[in-house]
Parts: C-alpha cells; sequence; structure tokens
C-alpha cells in the first residue's frame, strides 16, 4: 500500500504497538537544553533511573546565554546562570555530550543539530522545545516534547504516541524575487490558521518547496508548530543528502552507500492518502507581515491591518479587537505606515547564513534610521558566525549601524538581557508575536530576514521588492 | 502522577481563543530549576499590573482587578474554561505545573494545542475537548451563576452541568488509564526494556549510522 513519508518513518520506529492507533516509538536522537531539562534530570535522579543510551543525547544552552561579547566573563543574571549551570553539571554528571557557552560550536539548538549532522534523514528527534519541527526539514520525525518526555527520552531512549493525522501543504509553482521560505510559511499560517495542522503531521510539497535550500526548509518546518501542528517533513532529494554529507555526526565513509540508499526511500508514495490537503500558489504569496498577536494574524506588506468590524464570527472579533488593542494599531492602517523602533535578526527560524546574506545585501552601504534604537543581528551558531564574518558581513551590518552579537535564541523569547521595553515595535525574524514574548508589553511584528533589514533602514515596514 | 477521577467545582471563563504558553506562563519564570511553585505567576501578565520575575515576592505586586481570575467570585476555581487552541505556543511543561500549582485540576475548550495537551496528561491535570456551542454553554452558565458547579466525572467521560445537562468528551484509553491510576509512565515503559533492546538490535543492523 501506498504510504506517506509520516508512515514510512512512523512504522521503522515502532517498538510496541500500544493498540488504539498509539505505539512505543524509538527515538534516535534527543537534542538537549538548559530550559527544558533540570526537572527530567532531577526526575532521573529521584527514580534512580540512567540515561538509556548516551549517545543518543547532544546538549546545548542557548536560552539564557548573553550575546554580548562580555559573556566569557561568565552569565551576570545569576538565576540564568544556575539555569546553564545545571545543564553543564546534569551533563558532566551523566556524560553527556555538550558544548557548552563557550565552545565555538554552541548555538541555537535547532541551528547546530543539523549543522553537526546530528539530525539526519529518517531519525526521529525530540528537543524540549517545540521549534524541533525545525528538523523536520531533512525528512526526519522532529518534534517537540515537556519535560516529563525529556524525562521519558532519556530514560526509555522512546516515547508513547498516538499516531497523527497527515496533511499535505502543496506549494505550487515558483516564488516570485524577494519572496523567502519565512513568507511561504507565514502565509500558509495565514492559510490554515493556528490551529489548521493540530492533531497532523504536515508534509510540505511542490515545486516552491523543492527550490528552497535547506535553510530555507528549516524555516519553513521550524513553524510548522505555529500551524498547530507538531511536526513539519520535507522529502528528501539531492540537497539533503549534499547537506549532511561530511558533517561530524553524518555516517562513516563505509556507512554512506548504504545510508544513502535508504535515504532516498525518504519520500511519499505516488497514491499515498492524506487527511487533509492544502494547496497554494506560490506566485500568490507576497512577503508578509504579521499586525497581530498569533501568527494567524498575517498577511501581505502591501495590505491594511484588518478590521475586527468586518468579521463575522464573534470569538475572532474579539481576539482581533484584543490583538490590535495591544498592538496599539488602527484598523485599516497599511501596514507600510508602521513605523518600528527596534529589529532583531535571529531566532532558530532565521539566524542560519543564508537568512545573514539575506539580511546583510539590503543593508550593505546604506545607514538605520533614526528611529531604530536598537537593530541586532545574533547568529545562529558559533559556526554560523565564523562563516559570516569570513565574508564580511558582520562589517556590513556594524557599518549600518546595527549590532553584531554572539550566538543564542536572544529576543526571540528575551529569556537574556535582550528584549523590547513596554510598547517599543520590532520587525523580528522570530516565530512568535504573542504578547510579551520579546519583552514585557513589547510589540512583535514576523517578518523575513530581507523583510527586517529593510525596515531597520527605512524605519517602517517597506516592500523589499521595491528596493 | 496524581491521580483523576472525579471532579466537582465551579469555573474560571477566560474567554479568549489561542491563549499561548507564554501568556500561561512568561519566560522569565523558566530559569526555575523546579517543579513547583509557578502558581503565582500563573496568567503573569494578565493578572499583575507591575512586572514580576522570580525574585519579587507576588504579594508585594498590584493585582489587575480587570482580570478574570482576580474577581473574588472565581477565586478557588479548579476548573477553568476557555476557547479554541489553548496551550498553543511553547512546549514549555511549566504551563501545566503552573495550573496545577494554581489549583485547576481541569481545562475545558474547544480545542488544544498538541504538546500542552500531551503535558496535561503527565500532570494529572485534565484537559476536556467539548464541542463549541457546549463550551458557549458553560461560559453561559458562568455569566449566570458564577457559583454554578459542573462535575467533571473522567471515568464516565462527562461533564455534568448544575441544570442537568451532561456533555459527553473522548479521550484516549491509555490516557485514560493512566490518568485515572496515576501511574508512572516510565515504569510503564521500562517494564518493556527488552523490546526496547531488541527493537535496537533489529535497527542496528539496518541503519548502523544512526547509533554512531
Amino acid at each position: 500500500m501506498a504510504k506517506t513519508l509520516y508512515e514510512k518513518i512512523w512504522d521503522a520506529h515502532v517498538v510496541a504497538d500500544q493498540g488504539d492507533n498509539s505505539a512505543l516509538i524509538y527515538i534516535d536522537r534527543h537534542l538537549v537544553h538548559e530550559v527544558t531539562s533540570p526537572q527530567a534530570f532531577d526526575g532521573l535522579r529521584m527514580n534512580r533511573r540512567k540515561p538509556w543510551r548516551l549517545n543518543a543525547n547532544l546538549a546545548v544552552a542557548d536560552h539564557n546565554v548573553p550575546t554580548t561579547a562580555d559573556r566569557v566573563q561568565g552569565i551576570k543574571d545569576p538565576i540564568s546562570r544556575a539555569q546553564v549551570d545545571a545543564l553543564d553539571a546534569n551533563c558532566a554528571e551523566y556524560g553527556i555530550t555538550e558544548f557548552r557557552m563557550t565552545d565555538h560550536r554552541q548555538g541555537i539548538v535547532h541551528v547546530v543539530g543539523p549543522e553537526q549532522g546530528a539530525t539526519l534523514p529518517g531519525m526521529t528527534v525530540v528537543c524540549g522545545d517545540s521549534h524541533t519541527s525545525t528538523h523536520g526539514a531533512f525528512g526526519a520525525l522532529a518534534f517537540g516534547i515537556g519535560t516529563s518526555e525529556v524525562e521519558h527520552t532519556l530514560a526509555t531512549q522512546t516515547l508513547v504516541l498516538k499516531k497523527a493525522k497527515t496533511m499535505l501543504i502543496r506549494v505550487n509553482g515558483h516564488v516570485g524575487p524577494g519572496v523567502t521560505a519565512k513568507d511561504i510559511t507565514l502565509a500558509i499560517i495565514g492559510r490554515i490558521g493556528t490551529a489548521g495542522g493540530t492533531g497532523h503531521v504536515i508534509e510540505y510539497a511542490g515545486e516552491a518547496i523543492e527550490d528552497l535550500s535547506m535553510e530555507g526548509r528549516m524555516t519553513l518546518c521550524n513553524m510548522a508548530i505555529e500551524g498547530g501542528a507538531r511536526a513539519g517533513l520535507v522529502a528528501v532529494d539531492d540537497k539533503t543528502i549534499a547537506y549532511v554529507k561530511g558533517r561530524p555526526y553524518a555516517p562513516k565513509p563505509e556507512q554512506w552507500d548504504a545510508a544513502v540508499a535508504n535515504w532516498k526511500q525518504l519520500r511519499s508514495d505516488p497514491g499515498a492518502k492524506f487527511d487533509a490537503v492544502v494547496e497554494l500558489d506560490a506566485r500568490s504569496i507576497e512577503p508578509q507581515v504579521s499586525w497581530g498577536t498569533s501568527p494567524e494574524m498575517v498577511g501581505p506588506v502591501s495590505a491594511r491591518v484588518p478590521d475586527p468590524a468586518k468579521e463575522a464570527d464573534p470569538v475572532k472579533r474579539n481576539g482581533m479587537e484584543k490583538a490590535l488593542a495591544y498592538m496599539g494599531l488602527a484598523a485599516n492602517t497599511p501596514i507600510e505606515q508602521i513605523s518600528i523602533d527596534k529589529v532583531f535578526i535571529g531566532s532558530c527560524t532565521n539566524s542560519r547564513i543564508e537568512d545573514l546574506r539575506a539580511a546583510a545585501a539590503v543593508v550593505k552601504g546604506k545607514r538605520k534610521a533614526a528611529n531604530v534604537k536598537l537593530a541586532l543581528v545574533v547568529p545562529g551558531s558559533g559556526l554560523v558566525k565564523a562563516q559570516a564574518e569570513s565574508e564580511g558581513l558582520d562589517k556590513v551590518f556594524t557599518e549600518a549601524g546595527f549590532e553584531w552579537r554572539e550566538p543564542g535564541c536572544s529576543m526571540c523569547l528575551a529569556m537574556n538581557a535582550d528584549r523590547l521595553e513596554p510598547g517599543e515595535r520590532c520587525a523580528s525574524t522570530s516565530n512568535r508575536n504573542f504578547e510579551s514574548r520579546q519583552g514585557q508589553g513589547g510589540r512583535t511584528h514576523l517578518v523575513s530576514p530581507a523583510m527586517a533589514a529593510a525596515a531597520g533602514i527605512a524605519g517602517h515596514f517597506v516592500d523589499v521588492r521595491s528596493l | 502522577m496524581k491521580a483523576f477521577t472525579q471532579v466537582i467545582s465551579h469555573v474560571a471563563p477566560l474567554d479568549r481563543p489561542n491563549v499561548d504558553t507564554d501568556a500561561i506562563i512568561p519566560k522569565q519564570y523558566l530559569k526555575s530549576i523546579r517543579r513547583t511553585g509557578f502558581g503565582p505567576f500563573l496568567f503573569d501578565d494578565w493578572r499583575y499590573l507591575d512586572p514580576g520575575t522570580l525574585e519579587v515576592d507576588p504579594a508585594t505586586r498590584r493585582p489587575n482587578p480587570e482580570f478574570v481570575l482576580n474577581e473574588p467570585k472565581h477565586a478557588g476555581a479548579q476548573v477553568l474554561i476557555a476557547r479554541d487552541n489553548f496551550g498553543c505556543g511553547s512546549s514549555r511543561e511549566h504551563a501545566v505545573w503552573a495550573l496545577d500549582d494554581y489549583g485547576f485540576r481541569a481545562v475545558i475548550a474547544p480545542s488544544f494545542a498538541d504538546i500542552f495537551f500531551s503535558n496535561c496528561f503527565k500532570n494529572g491535570v485534565l484537559p476536556v475537548t467539548l464541542q463549541a456551542e457546549e463550551v458557549q454553554a458553560i461560559f453561559e452558565a458562568v455569566a449566570a451563576d458564577a457559583a454554578a458547579k459542573v462535575t467533571i466525572d473522567l471515568p464516565a467521560q462527562e461533564v455534568r452541568l448544575p441544570d442537568g445537562r451532561v456533555f459527553r468528551f473522548q479521550i484516549n484509553p491509555h490516557h485514560k488509564h493512566n490518568m485515572v491510576n496515576g501511574l508512572d509512565e516510565i515504569g510503564l515503559t521500562l517494564q518493556q526494556a527488552d523490546a526496547i533492546r531488541a527493537y535496537e538490535a533489529k535497527r542496528r543492523a539496518e541503519a548502523p549510522w544512526l547509533f554512531n
């Protein structure tokens, strides 16, 4: 019977069928960070359990780490420091490989995993972080888990899971210039809604998805969770295989050919049945800007802030009114007339080398607008940072008045010192525009790296295609 | 895990869709390395007029009188009701720990985000999915009488209203069994250790690169 990619990976990982459409599923890779793991390690200790398979785990601190150069002297915030110290101590106690803050490979866990080849096609990958969906770009079944499941994974190398439904999102045709993976993923969420993928695993397909680089596919799958789907998937192709080759955790030379032969099967069979199918026309996707406090509150840069009075559904209308009040926006304001206070280029969505190149290309030779108080560029990992510096991108940013920082999650969720002040408005390449996500009272507009850079130069949103 | 069979309580109404886990427990509290003590920070940004951190005693902060949970008539509610897609966003289990620590034993909504939904079952907090009309009916019942008590009966899979209406809900049989009996899932899985080892041996032969 024709199988979807999801069904193939699921079937290959069933340890034991539990009935009722549930199974004990084997986990190949467990990525660990400092925020969602300390209570899991405590649970192991309390129950006198040991990690089941040490080399399945890879740890890195990312959420709390400062992004300023003085971090080599240690983390100043004592509570953040205690959390990072706890990760260091837990990894040392149990013998788990960790890239510490001072390691040149440190970075955001969802940038580091693929960069190291620790994410491989066909794997099951979990992490106590909802943006684990990122790794689905490699044809891996990757999803975020809570701390109890972190403990369960550490202790048993498995999870008890209910089989998800499948949703195929096909983006037909090719996007126009200036339209990126971020715009595609935002446009999809605008279409299906933040709960559209709930209970499903999304497989992204179509010419526009095939066109994307691996970096672009990671951006796409990263935000599957913002469409409600715990995981997103893209079929394996030559780009996937070329990306993995030669990375530290990639198959050894003598394993390579067998691995590639296996990976080439990682696509949905012709005629495979999906529970839901959504189609988009790539040519109709414009650069996107979110205007509200949920990622589904998004539209093209050429549009206006929508008018809640025109929404028939009372629950939705109420949600829109609350969002516009929080965002300090009037209905029908043209998006391009919204001015900004800060720019954030970074996060597990958009901090890879391709993202930094795209932003730098817009910024080059220009200056940050006078009304923009801060424009932060935070590379996703130490290796991305080194690559960008070897290309001179750091200079492009600093000469334009943008700040060039050390790697980490930074102002995506403002657990470190990088944050918005109350009422400040930010053009952000991150993934969530929730209330107070980037700092209490802060207002987030989600955009692509090129659009964030362009807003930083203009001082307000601007269609990157018009530059 | 705490067992859940039946809860009889008045209901706190949170009339919002897409209540995200950042709203349930903001990021500054995720720096705690403990599993307890998050209750005072539940819905922190909505609940207080001044900002908070782990280092600020919540008793010294000004409650927002307009936030529904601060209304005396809803104090002590063990059931929370909200609109679609409750618990969306981050995987932080701290959201469930905060609800639990505050005193909520169950959340009723027309739909829940997947990771939050799964986290609830690890902590004895029951997510109850009802039809949108049924959720609306409970909102109306609470608006008419904040003291109205609902009964959530997990073995019977029912929510019963004081006027006699009964709303049935669906639940995965594994979730129900573990919750009603308060079972430790890791302990249960480790009873299958031989099956895990057998899987690993077979898989290692087929795809050795997964075990490097």
